[in-house]
């Protein structure tokens, strides 16, 4: 489904990602870990099509598809999702008409017929139960005034909405107490399946003992430097990241 | 220092000359005390001229363009009823007034409220019947001694609404004053002036709303005068859609008394030059005035808000938002007063400002004034000015929404804040379409 090769990417001056290597087909979930600095949330970024991040060489492909010459717009209309770590507020915009409207778009992009009102707050209600979400913060303006626990359960509903084929998670954790965080996961989960594949960048391996992954990469210095399964990730959580720095210099 | 070059001198003679061949057609009247206010207007004007950038309130809007054109102004009209159809207002109800280059015209206007609830009808009229009742209230708020657009409009206006609502009563249906400059052959001059008396515990909801007509150039300097007796409810909006030809040039001037309440939106969408002020004197204890402004200058347009809050008596309230969005060389300028007298403790005032500049080229200019001579008040104020949130924009497109839609969908809920407030909904509409139109520009 993505496939990552030699990524590298700046912003500004400053070389982030240096040669990075990713495979991730349908139906997987990849963790991907590493200390602070590492280049996690570029990588997500870069995804994405943020563009404050320079592609300065490699290639990304997303279905066949060279995902870096899409705008971010079409990225999702192709089916990427990026929970972002810091959800924007949108001044005076709810998250029904937000989403609304970013559902017909992206039919529109896919040569579909709009969403009449009734399919789209009868899909609205189904999703709701599922993220365990309450109908007064979607009709307030989006993320604005929201606690983080809901500015992150507001992500997962929108992941559950947009339906998409590749989700992209960017520490989603962070920020969460320990119920937020189950919430979190079990929406997470409740969306998993074998056409979808999920990508979840994090700090901490907390998270993947609610969302277990079937892989675990350790990204340092702009590469992936160590691909193992879960049970990386609880030797990381033990052992830290010293012994991998170690291991790599 | 006054500028003497030829223009200057030859329209304020017009209007000069204008007053002077009006005043010898008088007979009786010329006796009047209405007469006498416009006399003294006229010197006011005289002697004030028309203002230049070198005048503190007038820095950043400079009327050398308005002045060295020539306009008509005998408010002649050959607009039908007809004629109008391009400029209505989709399931407008109400009452519905039309005045055409400054002239009311019953032929084209509805009056639907019961005279118990609210009797309307037009200045002329009112001076042709009872010139001495008008001059008693005529000019007893709007200062003309400092202001030369309000000693013109005193001097010249011969028409124009005096609405009375009489105490208690609840004027159930709208009442909205259309102005039409009918441009479509000559540069055409207005001066309406409209009057408006809400008795006590009185409510009403009124509008005023410019359209221009035709190509050529107009010329609206418009006085409104509103006075707010005890616990009387007011809902005001101005609202202006006119020509990249179009000058307009507004004095709104509320005064309210003890426990009236006074909420007002000035929507400012089209005009080539735009001047309203808003003035308010809360002399009256637990008076409320809200004020609320959108703007969107674009093209070569300018928009100026000059509002003013005189909080004269103690334990009053005064809530003001003003919003903006300026593209290519649009230029916007909002100078917002407060005025805090010694007596006027507990007081509260907040005003804020905020502003999209969607152009290298556009400019916008932000004055707070307060002045405050009270010691226990609580104002605040507040102003931003800066470019779309790149992170919305992000984030929007993130979830498949095309920049350009996202950007439309930011600006149009930027500017909702302020139309949400109009209560009267064909009118909401209206202006919704409008600003959405112009966004996609």
């Amino acid at each position: 489904m993505l496939s990552i090769s030699n990524l590298q990417a700046a912003i500004g001056e400053k070389q982030i990602l240096k040669g990075l290597d990713l495979e991730v087909k349908a139906g997987e979930v990849h963790a991907i870990m590493g200390p602070n600095g590492a280049g996690k949330s570029t990588l997500a970024s870069v995804l994405a099509g943020r563009t404050d991040y320079e592609v300065t060489g490699g290639s990304v492909t997303f279905d066949g598809k060279d995902l870096l010459e899409m705008a971010p717009e079409e990225r999702a209309a192709e089916g990427i999702f990026l929970a972002f770590q810091y959800p924007v507020e949108i001044p005076g915009i709810s998250t029904t008409n937000f989403l609304k409207t970013a559902m017909n778009e992206i039919r529109k992009y896919r040569g579909e017929q709009p969403l009449d009102a009734v399919q789209f707050l009868k899909l609205m209600k189904e999703k709701m139960q599922l993220v365990n979400i309450d109908q007064s913060l979607l009709s307030r303006s989006l993320n604005e005034g929201f606690s983080g626990g809901e500015k992150k359960r507001n992500e997962i509903f929108q992941m559950a909405m947009l339906e998409p084929k590749l989700a992209i998670l960017d520490e989603t954790d962070s920020g969460l107490d320990i119920d937020a965080l189950r919430i979190v996961a079990e929406g997470v989960n409740k969306l998993r399946s074998p056409e979808r594949a999920t990508i979840l960048v994090t700090h901490y391996q907390r998270l993947l003992d609610y969302i277990v992954p079937d892989f675990v990469h350790v990204l340092y210095k702009g590469r992936i430097v160590k691909s193992g399964s879960k049970e990386l990730a609880y030797e990381l959580e033990e052992k830290g990241y010293d012994w991998i720095k170690a291991e790599v210099a | 220092m006054t500028p003497t070059y030829e223009s200057y001198t030859d329209f304020k003679n017009q209007l000069l000359t204008a007053f002077r061949d009006g005043e010898e057609r008088l007979n009786g009247e010329s006796k009047t005390a209405l007469h006498q206010v416009r006399r003294q207007a006229l010197h006011s004007f005289d002697q004030l001229g028309f203002p230049t950038i070198r005048h503190e309130e007038w820095k950043y809007s400079n009327v050398n363009s308005l002045i060295k054109q020539r306009f008509t102004i005998d408010g002649t009209s050959t607009l039908t009823a007809d004629e109008l159809s391009s400029l209505e207002i989709p399931n407008l109800e109400g009452n519905v007034l039309y005045f055409v280059n400054g002239h009311y015209r019953p032929e084209m206007s509805h009056i639907v409220s019961p005279a118990d609830q609210v009797q309307i009808g037009s200045l002329a009229d009112a001076i042709k019947a009872d010139p001495d009742g008008v001059g008693t209230h005529f000019a007893q708020y709007a200062d003309y001694k400092d202001s030369a657009f309000t000693a013109l409009n005193t001097a010249l206006a011969t028409d124009g609404v005096v609405i009375r609502v009489p105490a208690n009563a609840h004027v159930e249906q709208p009442i909205i004053l259309r102005f039409i400059s009918d441009a479509r052959v000559n540069n055409v001059a207005s001066q309406p002036r409209n009057l408006i008396v809400v008795g006590k515990n009185a409510e009403v909801t009124m509008a005023e709303s410019f359209r221009t007509l035709g190509e050529q150039s107009s010329f609206v300097n418009t006085v409104t005068e509103i006075s707010l007796e005890r616990d009387a409810r007011m809902q005001y909006y101005k609202v202006q859609d006119e020509t990249n030809q179009a000058y307009h040039i507004g004095t709104t001037q509320v005064h309210q008394s003890d426990n009236s309440h006074f909420y007002a939106a000035t929507v400012t969408l089209n005009g080539n030059f735009v001047r309203n002020n808003l003035n308010i004197v809360l002399n009256g204890q637990y008076a409320e005035a809200y004020m609320n402004g959108l703007y969107m200058p674009n093209g070569r347009q300018h928009v100026d808000n000059h509002t003013l809050v005189d909080h004269a008596m103690p334990n009053s309230y005064s809530n003001e938002l003003y919003k903006g969005i300026l593209d290519d060389s649009g230029t916007g300028v909002f100078n917002g007063k407060i005025f805090v007298r010694p007596d006027a403790q507990k007081t509260n005032a907040y005003q804020s400002c905020k502003n999209v500049v969607l152009s290298p080229n556009a400019t916008m200019n932000t004055k707070p004034q307060l002045e405050i001579y009270a010691d226990d008040v609580k104002c605040s104020h507040g102003t931003t000015t800066g470019q779309l949130n790149d992170e919305a924009l992000f984030y929007m497109q993130s979830r498949g929404i095309p920049k350009d839609a996202a950007r439309t969908l930011l600006l149009y809920a930027f500017a909702q804040d302020v139309l949400s407030q109009i209560k009267i909904q064909p009118i909401r509409e209206y202006l919704e379409g409008v600003v959405t139109a112009k966004l996609g520009q």
